[in-house]
């Protein structure tokens, strides 16, 4: 099977807060329609690596590639990359003053400059796949947390991102939500979206990644296919961090 | 006379209230333009300069930051005699009614500045960073995301500052603004009766308290459920 084109690559990245280093060279590459999870102790560095992949975080020192522009380059125009590089938040961060709808075409108005109708008609699009095109002029205090994440995932999908970056999208959940968030995410997959996850769920990992990467300390001691990592983990670290997960 | 008699023809004297009641009314025309005047360009240089501030360009900041600070130091009275009487001698002529609209406008400003900052700096970081994950700019995510929701937070203290200082209009009878408290003085020494002075007082309650009750709707209008 030919490898389908890289949209993300990663090179020796390095991040610090101050005399923290936070990133300590990670290479990592994600192509086209791969779910990609990424796994870790906490402080390990897997948010930070999610923030620094649309400039969230500004990093030191390497290179992100995304979809071959590099994202460091000061002349990239990072407003225009980053409507192609959907990102997912642990609390939603959904606008409070706005509708649902508006929450999902703001950008599409003022980022892409799309009309009113048109931007109205790609939103309750967007809003339909995450089932919520009822949802649509409902304030966003009025819905549960699941909801709210799938209006998030709304809002990232409808500009037509080239990846998707999740992070952590299930942890501020209710157990019983955590499905609906989990079951658009795996829709998003069989439509072919390119997924960064960074998670705990490790049984969707195990069940809907193509990959998963542990991250320790900065840096990424082990990924392969989920069967490996959870049934034949090679590091002794990655061993101790699946084995305090499943006590 | 015994002395509820004196007590009634010292406040509420019927002559005198004939006579100088539209001179009182005027003069509440007057106090309505100035305050609106001073609402209108005080709140919206105020909400200018947080916008401004939440750049982070050091230097402009440390330059909004002294404004603020030396304008809300400073009692208003003192501005307005240093500009009503100090600035004619360098050539600059302001009619009263100027003086007082600049100078409390600008203190409003330095007041609302800092309630929008503190709105602008509680809203999380969260709200930033989707908007600008979606590709929206910095000017964007600060008009489009953040302000509506500053401003809303910033309305009750920001009704309650707006009418602190508006009532500082009063100040207006120092340097011959004809507005309420200038109207209710002149009648008081013309009349040789404290009749206008309580007038003016009743001037004021009919002009405030709406302002008041407006500012508690306004409250409640905009709380919001925040998730």
């Amino acid at each position: 099977m030919p490898e389908s084109a890289a949209i993300l690559e990663v090179t020796g990245l390095r991040k610090s807060f101050g005399t923290l280093e936070v990133l300590r060279g990670i290479d990592l590459t994600v192509r086209a329609q791969e779910l990609v999870f990424v796994i870790g102790p906490s402080g390990s560095g897997k948010s930070t690596l999610l923030r620094c992949c649309n400039r969230l975080e500004e990093p030191n020192e390497g290179s992100i590639r995304v979809d071959g522009v590099e994202l460091l380059d000061p002349k990239t125009d990072i407003n225009a990359m980053r409507q192609r590089i959907g990102m997912v938040f642990q609390s939603f961060n959904l606008y409070p003053h706005m509708t649902v709808l508006a929450n999902v075409t703001l950008a599409l108005r003022k980022a892409l400059g799309k009309g009113r109708e048109e931007a109205r008609a790609i939103g309750a699009a967007a809003l339909a796949r995450v089932d919520l095109a009822d949802k649509s002029s409902a304030y966003p205090a009025q819905l549960s947390g699941g909801q709210q994440q799938r209006v998030a995932i709304a809002r990232a999908m409808a500009l037509e991102p080239k990846i998707m970056l999740f992070d952590e999208p299930t942890s501020a959940l209710d157990p019983e939500l955590v499905g609906s968030v989990l079951s658009v995410m795996r829709e998003l997959r069989h439509d072919g979206m390119t997924m960064v996850v960074v998670s705990h769920e490790m049984r969707f990992a195990r069940d809907a990644a193509d990959r998963v990467v542990f991250m320790d300390a900065g840096q990424i001691v082990e990924q392969g296919p989920p069967d490996r990592i959870f049934g034949a983990p090679q590091h002794a670290r990655t061993q101790s961090f699946l084995a305090d997960f499943a006590a | 006379m015994d002395s509820t008699t004196v007590f009634l023809d010292a406040f509420f004297n019927r002559a005198v209230i004939d006579k100088y009641l539209p001179d009182i009314l005027w003069g509440m025309i007057i106090t309505v333009e100035v305050a609106l005047a001073v609402v209108a360009t005080g709140i919206a240089l105020g909400l200018l300069l947080a916008a401004v501030r939440s750049f982070r360009v050091r230097p402009i900041n440390v330059l909004i930051v002294l404004f603020v600070d030396v304008l809300r130091a400073l009692p208003p009275l003192v501005l307005i005699l240093i500009i009503y009487f100090g600035l004619p001698s360098v050539g600059i002529r302001l009619s009263g009614f100027a003086v007082l609209w600049l100078v409390l406008s600008l203190v409003l400003a330095a007041f609302a500045e800092e309630i929008f900052w503190s709105g602008i700096l509680s809203i999380r970081k969260g709200q930033w960073e989707a908007a600008r994950s979606t590709g929206l700019t910095f000017l964007q995510t600060l008009t489009h995301v953040i302000l509506p929701q500053a401003v809303r937070m910033t309305v009750p203290p920001l009704t309650n500052r707006t009418i602190a200082i508006t009532k500082n209009t009063a100040l207006g009878a120092v340097i011959g603004v004809p507005e309420i408290l200038m109207q209710a003085q002149t009648a008081q020494s013309f009349s040789g009766n404290a009749t206008p002075l309580l007038l003016g007082a009743l001037a004021y309650i009919v002009l405030f308290v709406p302002v008041v009750v407006l500012g508690r709707w306004l409250e409640t209008r905009f709380a919001w459920g925040r998730a």
